[in-house]
C-alpha cells in the first residue's frame, strides 16, 4: 500500500489500468483485517464491496463508467443507513438494525461507482468527542506520542471514519458533525475534515442527533479529496426540506489556491492562556504564512464565542431528546419485553442507551420542559442569533476566518475526565460554527513535540465552500504536511 | 328540552373541531390516505419513522388549510412554524406529533348561524395543521395490542373556536355550518362515522353576572346527536355539583355513547408536559400574497353567499333557503332542478317530497335513487298540468321503486291529465245536457248542485280531467 493513494491518485491508476477495483478493493479489505485493533469498523461490507467491485470493473471494460471515481473504496460513518447493511448508528439500540432504504449521501456515492467497505465506528448516536461512548468500544487513534505505548483517542464522533483514513483502512470517508464531529478528529489523527455549511448536503437518511445542526461530510487525506467528495455528496435533496436550494459549485475543478488580497480573520476571542504552546505556534505560524503567500490579516471579534458551547449543549440536546424518541421498542431495533407498554418502554430505553446519550436526552427534556422552556432553550437560540449575526458582521471584513480546530491534540483513552463538561470543551472550537450553519475544515498543519497531529480550522460565509476549500489548499501546498502515523497494529 | 334544568344557569361552549384535510397524500408523506384499507398498507418510511426519515410539507394540505381559513373568514398568516408535540405512545411513530402551536397558519375568523334568536356570530380563535396518529387495536388478541399505521401522518386541520356558544344547540349548528363551509369548500369530506370531522367540546357554567365557571373538556365526539346529548350532561353534572356546594374540577372527559355520561379521562394535574419546541426538519412555512390571492379566486360560492342568492333569484324564503344551502349536495340538487322551472314548485318538491322519500330510506341525497334529471321531469309534468299533485307523489313513489322515468310511467299508467279544453268541454256538454232538471235547479238558487257536475264530469274523464279546466268551463256554462 502506498501512502500516497488518494481519490485523485487512484482515479489516475484505474483510469491507466494500474490496478483494478477489485484489487484495490482487495487491498483495503486486507488493511482492515490487519488493522482490527484499531475497532474502525462496525461493520465491513467484505463480501458485497468485492461484488461491487467487480461490477465497477465490469463498467469500466465497457466504458459505462459513473464518474471518474469509479470503482475506489470508501468508508461510511454508521450513522448513514445503508440499504441491506446493518446500521447502528454505535448503539445497541439499533444493533439489530438493517436499513431498507439508503440515505441520499451514500446513494450519491453509489451513482458516482464509489464503493463501500463498511460501516465505521463513532459515538453513540453521534454524541462525544472521544469514541468512547461507542457500543461496539473505543477506536484507537492510529497515532500514539513519541516514544510511548499509550493508547490515545481518535476523536469523535466521527472517530472511526478519521482514523480509517489516517491509517489507510480506506482512502477518503464520510462523517457527520454536530458540534465537531468531522473536524475535531480529523485534527486528532492529520486528516482533512470538512463540515459543509447547513443545507449543503442532504440528511435525508442519517440517524439524526440534532437536526438544526446536523451535517455530513468527508474526511480525507488531502483538500483536493474533500473536494471531490463534497462534489460528490452535495446537491439539493427534495426529500430534505432543510436541503438548500444555492446551485452548488465544481469545487474540485474550480479549486485555486491563490489567496492574493483576501483578508483573513483572526478572532480574538479563540486566543487563551490554556492552548498549548505549539497548537499557538501552529496558528500564529500559519497567518504569517498566509500572510507571506498574499492575503491580509485582520484581527476580529466575535463577541459571543464564550457563550457558544452552553448554548450548543441546551440545543443539540433538546433536539436530540425528541430525535430519539423513536427508538422505543415498538417497531425496529431492541425491544426489552416489559409488564406493560411503560415498562416496555423503560426497560428498552434503559438497556438500549449508553450513559452519554441518556445524559443528553434528560438535559433536553429537561430544557424543554414548561417553566424552563423560555430559561433555556428560548434563551439559547437567541444567543445563536448572537453568535451567527457575530459571523455576518465578521464576514462582511474578512473572507475567511483562521482558527485552531481543537484546544488540544488527542489524549489518553484511559483518560477519561470525570466531569462531562471537560469532555464538552473539545468542542469550544467547532461548535460556534454549527449554531451559524456555516462551512468548516479542519487540516493538518503540523506536529507538537510529542509527535500529535495539530489541526487548524478555517471558516467561511455560508455557501462559500469554494473559498474554503481554497484557502485550505493554500496552506496545504505550502507547508505539505506529509506526516504518517507509524504502523504499530501491523507488528 | 334542556331548559328547564339549567334555566337561570349560562352554559359557555367553546369547540375544537378535528376535520381531516380532504388529501389523497400524507401531511408530510406521500402515502395514501383512503379509508378501510388493509391495516399497514398506507405506511411509508415516514410515517413509520424510521431512522433518519425526514417530513416534507404536502403542498395540497398546505392549499386545503388556507381556503378553509378564508371560508371561515379568518386571517391567514403569512408566516407559520411546525413544532414537534412531543409523548410517548405505541401509535406515535415519532414520539411526537408536528402540529403548530404558538402560529398557526390560520388566525381569528367567524363564521355565523342561525338560532332561536336569529344570526349569531362566533369567533373562530385559529385553525391549525397537524399530523393524525395511527390506530392501536386492543381487540385482536388477548395479550398483545396491534398498531395500525395508516392513519399515522394524515393532515388534520384543528378547528378551535371562541367560547361562544351558549347552548347545545348552538353548539351543534356550530359544527354542522363548519362542516358544511369545509364540504363546499372540498377541503374536508365530513364524514362524522368514519372520524373524519370530530369535536372536543369544552363545557362551563356559571350563574348569570358571576365569573366564569372552571371548564371540562370532552374529547371526541362524532356525530351532532353525541355532541348535543354530551353538552346537556356535562351541563347537568356541573350544575349538580355546584349546588350541592362541589366544585367543578379542570378535567378531560370521555363521552359514553352508550350511557350518554361523561366520565373523567386525566384531570389537569395528569396533563401531559409536551415540551412543544419548533421543529428543526421543517422551515417556517411563509406564504406570499399572491399565491393566498390565487387561492381567494378558486373560492368557491359558500353557504352564506348562495343563501342569499337563492333568496333573490328564487324568491325562496329564508327557513327554506336554509335548509337547501345546508349541505352542498342539496343546494347542487337543487340547482339543478330549479333551473328554468318554477322556484316554488320544486322547493315544495326538494324539501318536502324527495326529503321525506330520502328520510324514510336513511339516504343522503348522494345517494337519492331519484336524480336531479329525474325529479326536474317529474316537475314538469305537474307545471304543465299533465299530472295533478296528487298523482305525481304517487309517480314519484314508482320512480323510487321501479328507477323508471316520470314521463315513462304516467305513459304506463295512464295517468296523464286531460287539459285539452276541447275535450273538456264535451264532457262538460255531457254532463250538463244529461241532467237538465239539475241544471234548472242550479240556476234557480242551488249552489251546492256545483260540485255535483263536478263530479259528474271527473267520473266521466275516469279523474283525467284537469279539474281547474273542468271548474272553469262549468261555471261558464251554466253562467251563459
Amino acid at each position: 500500500m502506498k501512502d500516497s493513494y488518494t481519490l485523485k491518485s487512484l482515479a489516475v491508476l484505474l483510469e491507466n489500468n494500474k490496478i483494478s477495483s477489485k484489487e484495490l478493493t482487495s487491498e483495503y479489505l486486507k488493511n482492515i483485517e490487519n488493522g482490527k485493533e484499531l475497532n474502525c469498523y462496525n461493520t465491513i461490507s467484505q463480501e458485497k464491496a468485492l461484488i461491487d467491485a467487480e461490477k465497477s470493473d465490469k463498467r469500466r471494460k465497457s466504458q459505462n463508467l459513473r464518474s471518474k471515481y469509479d470503482g475506489i473504496p470508501i468508508g461510511i460513518k454508521d450513522l448513514f443507513c445503508t440499504k441491506g447493511v446493518t446500521t447502528t448508528a454505535s448503539s445497541k439500540i439499533l444493533s439489530n438494525f438493517v436499513p431498507n432504504y439508503e440515505s441520499t449521501v451514500t446513494q450519491n456515492c453509489d451513482d458516482a461507482g464509489l464503493i463501500s467497505l463498511g460501516k465505521l465506528n463513532c459515538d453513540e448516536f453521534a454524541m462525544g468527542s472521544t469514541n468512547k461512548t461507542s457500543f461496539f468500544g473505543s477506536v484507537k487513534n492510529p497515532w500514539k506520542s513519541v516514544n510511548s505505548d499509550i493508547e490515545l483517542v481518535p476523536g469523535g464522533s466521527s472517530g472511526g471514519s478519521a482514523a480509517a483514513v489516517s491509517a489507510d483502512l480506506c482512502v477518503a470517508s464520510l462523517g457527520t458533525d454536530t458540534g465537531g464531529s468531522i473536524r475535531q478528529p480529523a485534527s486528532f489523527t492529520g486528516t482533512v475534515g470538512l463540515k459543509p455549511s447547513y443545507g449543503r448536503v442532504s440528511r435525508w437518511g442519517i440517524v439524526a442527533f440534532a437536526s438544526s445542526l446536523d451535517q455530513a461530510g468527508p474526511i480525507t487525506k488531502t483538500v483536493e479529496d474533500a473536494a471531490i467528495l463534497l462534489d460528490i455528496i452535495s446537491g439539493h435533496d427534495e426529500k430534505d426540506s432543510t436541503s438548500s436550494v444555492n446551485p452548488k459549485e465544481n469545487y474540485y475543478e474550480n479549486l485555486n489556491s491563490d489567496i492574493k488580497g483576501m483578508k483573513i480573520g483572526i478572532p480574538k476571542e479563540f486566543r487563551s492562556d490554556k492552548l498549548p504552546a505549539s497548537t499557538q505556534k501552529s496558528w500564529d505560524e500559519c497567518a504569517n504564512l498566509l500572510k507571506t503567500n498574499g492575503a491580509e490579516i485582520v484581527e476580529i471579534s466575535l463577541p459571543h464565542t464564550m457563550s457558544a458551547l452552553p448554548t450548543y449543549y441546551i440545543i443539540a440536546p433538546a433536539e436530540a431528546s425528541s430525535n430519539l424518541a423513536r427508538y422505543d421498542g415498538v417497531r425496529y431495533g431492541l425491544r426489552v419485553k416489559g409488564n406493560d407498554l411503560i415498562d416496555m418502554y423503560e426497560k428498552t430505553r434503559s438497556e438500549g442507551f449508553g450513559d452519554e446519550v441518556k445524559r443528553r436526552i434528560l438535559i433536553g427534556t429537561y430544557v424543554l420542559s414548561s417553566g424552563y422552556y423560555d430559561a433555556y432553550y428560548i434563551k439559547a437560540q437567541k444567543i445563536r442569533s448572537l453568535i451567527k449575526s457575530d459571523y455576518v458582521e465578521a464576514f462582511k471584513k474578512v473572507d475567511a476566518i483562521l482558527t485552531p480546530s481543537t484546544p488540544s491534540t488527542a489524549f489518553e483513552i484511559a483518560n477519561e475526565p470525570s466531569d462531562p463538561v471537560q469532555n464538552y470543551l473539545n468542542d469550544i472550537f467547532t461548535v460556534p460554527v454549527n449554531l451559524a450553519g456555516l462551512p468548516g475544515i479542519s487540516i493538518p498543519y503540523a506536529n507538537d513535540e510529542n509527535n500529535l497531529p495539530i489541526g487548524l480550522q478555517l471558516i467561511t460565509n455560508s455557501f462559500e465552500e469554494q473559498k474554503l476549500l481554497n484557502v485550505a489548499k493554500n496552506i496545504e501546498e505550502t507547508i505539505n504536511y506529509s506526516e504518517t502515523p507509524e504502523k504499530w497494529w501491523l507488528k | 328540552m334542556v331548559a328547564k334544568m339549567i334555566e337561570g344557569w349560562n352554559l359557555v361552549i367553546g369547540i375544537e373541531i378535528h376535520a381531516q384535510v380532504n388529501s389523497k397524500s400524507k401531511l408530510f408523506s406521500s402515502s395514501p390516505t383512503d379509508f378501510g384499507s388493509k391495516p399497514n398498507s398506507q405506511v411509508s418510511l415516514i410515517d413509520a419513522a424510521m431512522p433518519g426519515m425526514l417530513p416534507v410539507i404536502n403542498k395540497f394540505c398546505i392549499e386545503q388549510a388556507v381556503k378553509s381559513g378564508i371560508g371561515l373568514n379568518a386571517k391567514i398568516n403569512k408566516k407559520s412554524i411546525f413544532d414537534r408535540k412531543n409523548y410517548f405512545y405505541q401509535d406515535l411513530p415519532q414520539g411526537y406529533q408536528i402540529s403548530q402551536y404558538k402560529d398557526p397558519i390560520v388566525g381569528e375568523g367567524f363564521i355565523e348561524i342561525e338560532t332561536e334568536n336569529g344570526q349569531k356570530k362566533i369567533g373562530v380563535e385559529r385553525l391549525h395543521l397537524e399530523q393524525d396518529a395511527g390506530k392501536s387495536l386492543h381487540d385482536q388478541d388477548p395479550n398483545l395490542t396491534f398498531v395500525d399505521l395508516n392513519r399515522s401522518g394524515i393532515a388534520l386541520m384543528e378547528i378551535v373556536s371562541k367560547p361562544d356558544m351558549s347552548s347545545p344547540e348552538e353548539a351543534v349548528e356550530y359544527v354542522r355550518k363548519v362542516r358544511s363551509i369545509l364540504r363546499y369548500l372540498g377541503t374536508c369530506d365530513g364524514n362524522m362515522e368514519q372520524g373524519s370531522l370530530r369535536a372536543d367540546v369544552n363545557v362551563s357554567v356559571n350563574k348569570p353576572g358571576n365569573e366564569l365557571g372552571t371548564r371540562c373538556e370532552i374529547k371526541n365526539l362524532n356525530s351532532f346527536k353525541f355532541i348535543h346529548a354530551a353538552i346537556v350532561y356535562e351541563a347537568k353534572r356541573q350544575i349538580k355539583l355546584i349546588e350541592q356546594g362541589e366544585s367543578v374540577n379542570q378535567e378531560t372527559r370521555l363521552f359514553n355513547t352508550q350511557s350518554g355520561e361523561t366520565r373523567s379521562m386525566r384531570s389537569k394535574e395528569d396533563a401531559h408536559d409536551y415540551r412543544y419546541f419548533p421543529d428543526p426538519d421543517l422551515l417556517p412555512l411563509t406564504l406570499d400574497d399572491d399565491w393566498i390571492k390565487g387561492l381567494q379566486d378558486t373560492i368557491p360560492e359558500l353557504p352564506d353567499q348562495i343563501k342569499e342568492r337563492f333568496i333573490n333569484e328564487y324568491s325562496l324564503s329564508s327557513y327554506d333557503a336554509n335548509i337547501i344551502v345546508s349541505d352542498k349536495a342539496i343546494s347542487e340538487y337543487f340547482e339543478d332542478v330549479v333551473k328554468n322551472r318554477n322556484p316554488k314548485l320544486v322547493t315544495t318538491w326538494v324539501t318536502g317530497e324527495l326529503f321525506s322519500i330520502l328520510n324514510k330510506k336513511n339516504l343522503i341525497i348522494e345517494d337519492s335513487p331519484i336524480t336531479a334529471k329525474q325529479l326536474g321531469e317529474l316537475v314538469d309534468n305537474i307545471e304543465n298540468g299533465k299530472i295533478s299533485n296528487r298523482q305525481a307523489k304517487e309517480v314519484l313513489e314508482e320512480m323510487c321503486e321501479s328507477g323508471k322515468g316520470a314521463l315513462e310511467i304516467i305513459d304506463e299508467k295512464g295517468l296523464s291529465q286531460i287539459s285539452d279544453e276541447n275535450e273538456i268541454e264535451s264532457l262538460v256538454d255531457n254532463v250538463l245536457n244529461s241532467n237538465p232538471e239539475n241544471v234548472k235547479k242550479y240556476k234557480n238558487g242551488k249552489d251546492k248542485l256545483f260540485g255535483f257536475f263536478v263530479g259528474e264530469a271527473m267520473k266521466l274523464s275516469k279523474g283525467k280531467a284537469n279539474p281547474k279546466i273542468v271548474n272553469d268551463l262549468i261555471k261558464k256554462k251554466l253562467s251563459q
